[in-house]
């Protein structure tokens, strides 16, 4: 395995009290006793910018936290959060937000990211949950489809708008022309 | 922003205490493994036990964890209440029997096996919530990372779990700063905005906050590379402690905690208890 970066591992920390922070903030939405996820945004914008090693742990280690100083750990879906971050950290490999953004990155980001939200709501959370609680499927099921459609419309919105925030602040390459 | 109830260390002497982190890390770690493993009525009701007990040892009081167990007794209450609104029967099918005790409407009854299902359910998770706040409330933070390198994790991974833990205060600030700063201005988040707008309006408050966050990212890295992190393949931690006699009665105590619990648990080849039949 290549090693870390000092980089990423600072990214790492860093990114992980954000969503530990960003977790623990309580935005109501419409539906009651649910709260809005922006760490998810959060951990999205950071995969894309550090790889996906960076948003499997910045998962793991912000998920992690947030249980264990809340309710105990919920092992199912913290291992969701962090295979979120793998996702979307792979996914975005090949772009490269340091030389803009334009439409095609944003289609591409959010194509990622509700990938990786259906897969880790969808599929990995629940797949956990009969192997390790043996909960009943059907509640599973109706409970991974409602965490990935309202993550899905989170991300899609506070995401892509970080996304295009940051890019603005970056100086492009080529950005300087000559004057004649 | 209301003040969030975070369960942080709590310096106390007692026998938990004196134990050292990586003990505690494996304890916590091994006995995870254990409540997810099985089902067994008999074993989970052995680990609560147990748990009880350590908690006692660890002289934390109730009254320093009270916020963080309502939580967990709302988190329950919930997650039982989603089974059994979606699985009625649930219990009926793992149990294959039926003891009707309460007929309520169409497919809502409650039988026996329902209870028992919810009851394991329930106690299967209370047995790790103990250990878990113990876990955070009894382990000086700065000697975490040392435990995961004890453990075998890479050092790097246990660095950045010390700097999560080291800035999550200041990330909370800076946000509480921006965010009183934008609602000065007019942005809300609270429930009286549409939900659309509420969204709009976090990005005014995330934007500057990973912003700062990236140039904190720059400043501390390049500290560290001055300082020549990375360079050698191990590291030497100034808090790891050596184990001494408990911790290695500890250990062993949790390994065979939890080989019980496998042979238990796969000897009859079902993860269940079923005194139903």
């Amino acid at each position: 395995m290549k090693k870390l970066s000092v980089k990423s591992v600072v990214a790492i920390g860093i990114g992980a009290a954000l969503f530990f922070v960003l977790g623990k903030i309580a935005i109501p939405s419409p539906v009651p006793n649910t709260n809005i996820s922006l760490q998810y945004s959060v951990a999205a914008v950071f995969a894309t910018l550090f790889g996906p090693i960076a948003g499997l742990l910045i998962g793991f280690i912000g998920h992690t936290l947030i249980d264990a100083t809340s309710y105990g750990p919920w092992w199912s879906w913290i291992i969701a959060s962090a295979f979120f971050g793998l996702v979307v950290g792979f996914a975005t490999m090949k772009m490269h937000v340091e030389e803009g953004v334009g439409k095609k990155e944003v289609i591409f980001f959010n194509v990622a990211q509700a990938i990786a939200h259906v897969l880790s709501w969808g599929l990995v959370a629940p797949v956990l949950d009969i192997l390790i609680y043996k909960e009943p499927i059907e509640k599973l099921f109706a409970q991974g489809l409602m965490a990935s459609v309202s993550n899905i419309i989170t991300t899609g919105v506070v995401g892509t708008l970080l996304l295009l925030g940051y890019a603005k602040t970056v100086v492009k390459k080529g950005s300087l022309t000559k004057e004649d | 922003m209301a003040k969030v109830a975070i369960l942080s260390y709590i310096n106390r002497k007692s026998l938990v205490h004196e134990l050292t982190g990586t003990t505690k890390l494996i304890f916590f770690i091994l006995w995870s493994v254990a409540s997810m493993v099985t089902y067994d009525t008999r074993i989970l009701i052995g680990m609560l036990f147990i748990s009880v007990l350590v908690f006692k040892a660890s002289r934390i009081r109730v009254r320093d964890i009270s916020v963080v167990l309502g939580l967990a007794a709302v988190f329950l209450v919930l997650n039982n209440f989603f089974v059994y609104l979606f699985a009625p029967e649930y219990g009926v099918e793992i149990y294959e029997s039926r003891d009707v005790l309460l007929q309520i409407a169409g497919p809502y009854t409650i039988t026996a096996q329902q209870l028992f299902y919810h009851f394991n359910m329930t106690i299967k998770v209370i047995c790790v919530v103990p250990v878990a706040l113990l876990f955070i409330a009894c382990t000086d933070p700065s000697e975490f990372a040392a435990s995961l390198a004890m453990i075998g994790v890479s050092y790097r991974v246990g660095y950045s779990v010390s700097l999560a833990l080291r800035y999550i205060p200041d990330v909370q600030r800076e946000y509480q700063n921006i965010s009183q700063a934008q609602q000065a201005r007019g942005i809300d988040l609270s429930s009286k905005d549409k939900l659309f707008t509420r969204l709009k309006n976090s990005v005014a408050i995330l934007l500057p906050l990973i912003m700062s966050s990236l140039n904190r990212i720059e400043t501390v890295s390049n500290a560290m590379e001055l300082r020549g992190f990375g360079k050698e393949k191990k590291r030497t931690w100034y808090v790891q402690r050596r184990l001494k006699r408990n911790d290695w009665l500890v250990i062993g105590f949790v390994v065979i905690v939890l080989v019980v619990d496998l042979v238990v648990t796969f000897w009859d080849g079902s993860r269940f208890f079923n005194p139903f039949l």
